[in-house]
């Protein structure tokens, strides 16, 4: 057997390895998050309402994006009954959380830098010097605390029938805190609402979610798969 | 999932499989009521019985992963009840799926089941030069495959991870003649070389002279064994 460390970060590479050959999150995830953030911008159609609602939009469109890239992560371990493989191979059941999860906040993480970006490009949202350090703890904070919520409910989900429709159900209630907590945060980075000051609460919230579904999904998934 | 293997010489004797009035219930539904089966170090085990007898399902018990409901059980020295987890990893499980990786290609899917368990670069080069894998195929993705050597690479997969007892559901299904014959030789080689295989099949022309031990599942339950 290999060490949990070298399993986990198998199990990450793997994940990001078949991510990089299908061009899934490339080609149909990320351009979704986009065409998200520019049909928000048409509807709203308001520059001033535009600068002070993206970091919402941000979140929002993230949030949309992990439902897709959480069903990915699990239908690339069923297709083919890899599942069951994995169970057999002896690899630990929180290396596998923490591995999925690894790779799930890299792609988020890259996708809500994305996402910023189009937010400054589109509405015209500008970031504070002050707010630089906020937002960048906001964003690998939240970009690992959806990853690990949402390999944990794709792990509930992934045995169950008909678990395209009852992800988002499961999903998005769940996530709340992180839109809640990670908007503020933002709108205080981009200087949206309040101060700098403001958003480190909020920060500090979603740290406390992230570490909450870290813990519970490493010693939860287990249990979820094998049932 | 699966934690730490016990060392090989923690088991005792050469019995690899032991069930006495095992039951397992899928849902609400005995797939298995009550079966009795001895395997011993070598075998090939042939599984023969109607669709739905439960033959995967007792697969899937060997492999620790349906749970033992009732009676007793022990495969390769390990507890159905209390050490499934310590069990999984050396086992390994064939059935209707291949459990690949249909983006990477076949060196990446052999590579990375043998990561699992630690295999060495050369380790893995050598099970795919076994096979027929190491050149043409090697570098290409599972899903531009044919069924055979999708089946084949499944199989590289088994022998990277150092599987001791292999549990084949309908192995031949889908192959042409090439590919069964492939299928035969490999699981013989599996055999000499110290594994002990279980095989659920329809196909008596395959599976009998292949086998040193028939079992008729019926109703989940296992018939006396015919010597073959």
């Amino acid at each position: 057997m290999t060490g949990w460390w070298d399993t986990t970060w198998l199990i990450a590479k793997r994940d990001l390895l078949v991510e990089w050959r299908s061009r899934i999150a490339l080609n149909q995830v990320f351009p979704f998050a986009g065409i998200v953030m520019v049909m928000f911008g048409f509807a709203i159609d308001d520059t001033r309402l535009m600068k002070q609602i993206a970091p919402g939009l941000i979140v929002l469109a993230t949030m949309f994006s992990l439902l897709i890239l959480v069903q990915r992560s699990f239908a690339v371990e069923s297709e083919d009954g890899a599942l069951d493989a994995l169970r057999t191979a002896g690899v630990s059941s929180s290396a596998l959380f923490w591995g999925k999860s690894i790779a799930m906040a890299i792609q988020l993480a890259a996708l809500e830098a994305l996402l910023i970006l189009l937010a400054i490009l589109l509405y015209g949202s500008t970031i504070r010097p002050s707010g630089v350090l906020l937002l960048i703890a906001t964003w690998l904070v939240a970009s690992w605390g959806l990853a690990t919520v949402g390999t944990l409910y794709g792990g509930l989900a992934a045995g169950a029938r008909g678990r395209e429709t009852l992800l988002p159900l499961l999903l998005l209630p769940v996530v709340a805190p992180v839109l809640i907590g990670a908007t503020r945060a933002v709108e205080a980075a981009l200087g949206a609402r309040g101060s700098v000051a403001d958003g480190w609460p909020w920060m500090g919230l979603v740290a406390v979610f992230a570490a909450v579904f870290c813990a519970g999904g490493t010693l939860a998934v287990g249990t979820l798969i094998d049932e | 999932m699966g934690t730490d293997a016990g060392p090989a010489e923690d088991r005792p004797s050469s019995t690899v499989v032991e069930l006495d009035g095992a039951v397992a219930v899928i849902g609400r539904f005995p797939a298995l009521a009550g079966v009795t089966l001895r395997v011993d170090r070598g075998d090939i085990v042939w599984l023969r019985g109607p669709n739905g007898a439960g033959k995967t399902t007792l697969l899937r018990l060997c492999a620790g992963l349906v749970p033992l409901t009732r009676g007793t059980g022990t495969v390769l020295g390990c507890d159905l009840r209390t050490e499934r987890d310590r069990l999984r990893p050396m086992v390994g499980v064939l059935g209707h799926a291949n459990g690949l990786y249909l983006d990477l290609t076949v060196a990446e899917n052999v590579g990375f089941w043998g990561a699992t368990v630690g295999a060495s670069r050369e380790e893995i080069a050598s099970v795919l030069d076994r096979l027929g894998l190491a050149q043409r195929l090697a570098p290409l993705p599972v899903r531009r495959l044919s069924a055979g050597q999708q089946r084949r690479t499944a199989i590289a997969c088994l022998i990277a991870r150092r599987a001791e007892l292999w549990l084949l559901d309908e192995p031949h299904a889908g192959l042409d003649a090439a590919g069964r014959d492939d299928i035969d030789s490999i699981l013989r080689q599996a055999v000499a070389s110290g594994a002990t295989v279980m095989v659920a099949s329809h196909e008596f022309d395959r599976a009998a002279p292949l086998a040193t031990k028939a079992l008729d599942v019926v109703g989940g339950i296992i018939r006396p064994p015919v010597t073959s």
